[in-house]
């Protein structure tokens, strides 16, 4: 009895305790280092985009299109590319992402087949390796017609678009409450009144917020756009020819051993991220306030 | 459908009939509409995953499935295998990801049990908006800030001191380029870590409260908590985590292809340059004739990339339990 009250006894020096205390120190410490390192890695990459991205931004960089190493070229058609493909990918994806999503949700039970594969290989799309999403535009819309094109660009946008819609918009829909259809319903509504003037609009918030997300994740993709878009070094507005992109012009441009191309790339990769950080912001501000 | 007071009342009911039909042809067209969507959603991406293995075939062929270890990549002599590649992609997604893990572990650790509740929903903030950079610009950070300091400082510091080690001797023999399979597993584990960070710090806040007050109620340190609640408890979403981290690392293009150094070859040296499916596609195939051999053993190995992504997206899915 007296060798138990004397284990327990909280004022004596206990080993055991003692050295929880010391494991739970040494964790902290652990935390705190982890923590602080990837705090510092992550800044040291911010302050590195930062700080030379400012460096090579400029008015004319904005303005001019890419031109030779030190002929003062800039990154204007580069831009004008990545907003052109961007937009046009996300207009193929929007549509057919959110027609997808809708069927899933209102028309996919367990039961249907068709839907469960649907939903499996969208869901296997989303993590696919981009670049593999870039050979398959390659083979399909690249190879046969002989020329790379900024169409090809945007369809390979679009298919990585497409997986992260879906997603989104069929959560959003299934967080509809199912008295909210049976009271369309209840009202004469048809089905498709239903869904789309009820439980679209209901879900609204959420599913604009995976389109912004999907934009987000595509304007900053690479990978996909070298072997569809491949990239231009003029002026070309054309969807038939090659186009030029920011993520591909940076690519290029940042292993390159010009000075001034260098620089471009920097402010063309704070560009991109600046563009992504600010739809990312946007989202979870809108969030937090709807 | 706007209420008129009497006359709605007394529809006739073939008129009520003609909407009802109406309604219907209107109701099946937006069936056919949206399911037309899924089906095309279903074609254009069941349609990447077998192209990429019909692009293939012709590799697959010729080299049979002794493509997969075989490790020669030689367009001279039109000699092809995926060994070198995979090899390069396995070992810096290792990396990668045993560097990532601890990382993310402490950081979630820290932000959900350690900080104070404002720090600790800034920094989270700040890591999940990280977790949305672009990888190209995770290469190029690589590209002018490891690559040097690999090159100058840890490389030599190792060289210097490990020489003579039996074991690490031959792990870190070659000359200083600074690019190779440790500086592609760096940049790896920075661009994975905070994807990670944000998975594990949503699972670990999932814990119910009481199961930790209990046990800081009955005395329990920070560490114990963890240990013997938080982790048990969201076992399955860490593994997740990790394994869906890892699948991101495998299938990196723009990061690696920056900091791998791009040479098909096999070794121990984690400093020698290697290369990965991804980046060798990547690379190589704007050089690669259409019709070719070399084109078809690039498909071949988008292929097999595609399967490696595909096994590990299974995995993280029965890991973490879901059948969804």
């Amino acid at each position: 009895m007296s060798d138990i009250t004397s284990k327990i006894d909280g004022w004596a020096p206990n080993p055991r305790a003692a050295r929880r205390r010391r494991c739970d120190m040494l964790a902290t410490l652990f935390g705190m280092a982890a923590a602080g390192i990837l705090v510092l890695v992550l800044a040291s990459i911010l302050w590195t985009l930062l700080f030379n991205g400012l460096a090579g931004l400029s008015v004319a960089a904005l303005i001019k299109p890419m031109g030779a190493p030190g002929s003062g070229g800039g990154l204007a058609n580069a831009i004008i590319g990545s907003l052109i493909q961007t937009s046009i990918g996300l207009l193929i994806a929007t549509p057919l992402g959110l027609g997808c999503g809708i069927y899933l949700a209102e028309y996919g039970s367990k039961l249907n087949r068709f839907a469960s594969c649907v939903r499996f290989i969208s869901d296997v799309l989303m993590s696919v390796p981009s670049i593999l999403v870039g050979l398959f535009v390659y083979q399909v819309l690249v190879a046969p017609f002989g020329h790379f094109s900024g169409l090809a660009g945007s369809v390979a946008l679009a298919i990585l678009a497409v997986p992260i819609i879906v997603r989104t918009t069929e959560d959003m829909l299934r967080l509809v409450p199912v008295a909210m259809r049976e009271a369309g319903a209840a009202l004469g509504a048809p089905r498709w009144r239903v869904t789309v003037f009820l439980c679209l609009r209901a879900a609204k918030a959420g599913v604009t917020t995976g389109i912004l997300l999907a934009l987000a994740r595509v304007s900053g993709e690479t990978a996909p756009l070298l072997f569809t878009s491949l990239g231009n070094q003029n002026w070309s507005l054309s969807l038939n020819k090659p186009m030029a992109s920011l993520p591909v012009t940076i690519y290029q441009y940042a292993g390159a051993s010009y000075d001034d191309w260098v620089q471009l790339a920097w402010a063309g990769a704070l560009l991109v991220t600046l563009g992504v950080l600010a739809i990312n912001i946007a989202v979870r501000i809108s969030a937090r306030r709807g | 459908m706007t209420l008129a007071p009497t006359r709605q009342t007394e529809t006739s009911p073939s008129s009520f009939e003609k909407e009802e039909k109406k309604s219907g042809w209107t109701d099946s067209f937006f069936h056919v509409l949206v399911g037309g969507s899924a089906l095309v959603v279903l074609l254009v991406l069941g349609g990447l995953v077998l192209l990429m293995g019909y692009g293939g075939r012709e590799a697959f062929h010729i080299f049979g499935l002794n493509f997969a270890f075989h490790n020669v990549w030689n367009p001279v002599t039109n000699e092809y295998g995926a060994w070198a590649p995979l090899f390069g992609t396995i070992i810096s997604t290792l990396i990668g990801v045993m560097i990532a893990i601890p990382l993310a572990f402490g950081t979630a650790f820290w932000l959900t049990a350690i900080a104070s509740p404002r720090v600790s929903s800034v920094i989270g903030m700040a890591v999940q908006l990280l977790a949305a950079v672009p990888s190209i610009i995770f290469g190029m950070w690589g590209f002018f800030t490891i690559v040097p300091f690999v090159a100058r400082h840890i490389q030599p510091f190792l060289t210097h001191h490990f020489r003579h080690t039996p074991i690490l001797a031959p792990l870190i023999h070659g000359a200083p380029f600074g690019t190779g399979l440790l500086t592609a597993g760096l940049v790896l584990a920075v661009m994975i870590a905070p994807f990670m960070t944000a998975v594990m710090r949503d699972v670990f806040s999932a814990v119910p409260p009481m199961l930790r007050e209990s046990a800081y109620g009955l005395g329990a340190t920070r560490w114990d908590v963890m240990r013997k609640i938080v982790v048990p408890w969201s076992r399955s979403g860490m593994i997740g985590a990790a394994v869906l981290g890892m699948g991101r690392a495998l299938g990196e293009t723009m990061a690696v292809t920056f900091v791998i150094g791009n040479v098909t070859d096999v070794g121990w040296s984690v400093f020698a340059p290697r290369s990965t499916v991804a980046s060798l596609i990547a690379l190589q195939f704007p050089e690669s004739p259409a019709g070719s051999v070399r084109l078809s053993s690039l498909l071949a190995l988008g292929f097999i990339l595609m399967l490696l992504s595909f096994v590990s997206l299974a995995l993280a899915r029965t890991l973490r339990g879901d059948t969804k």
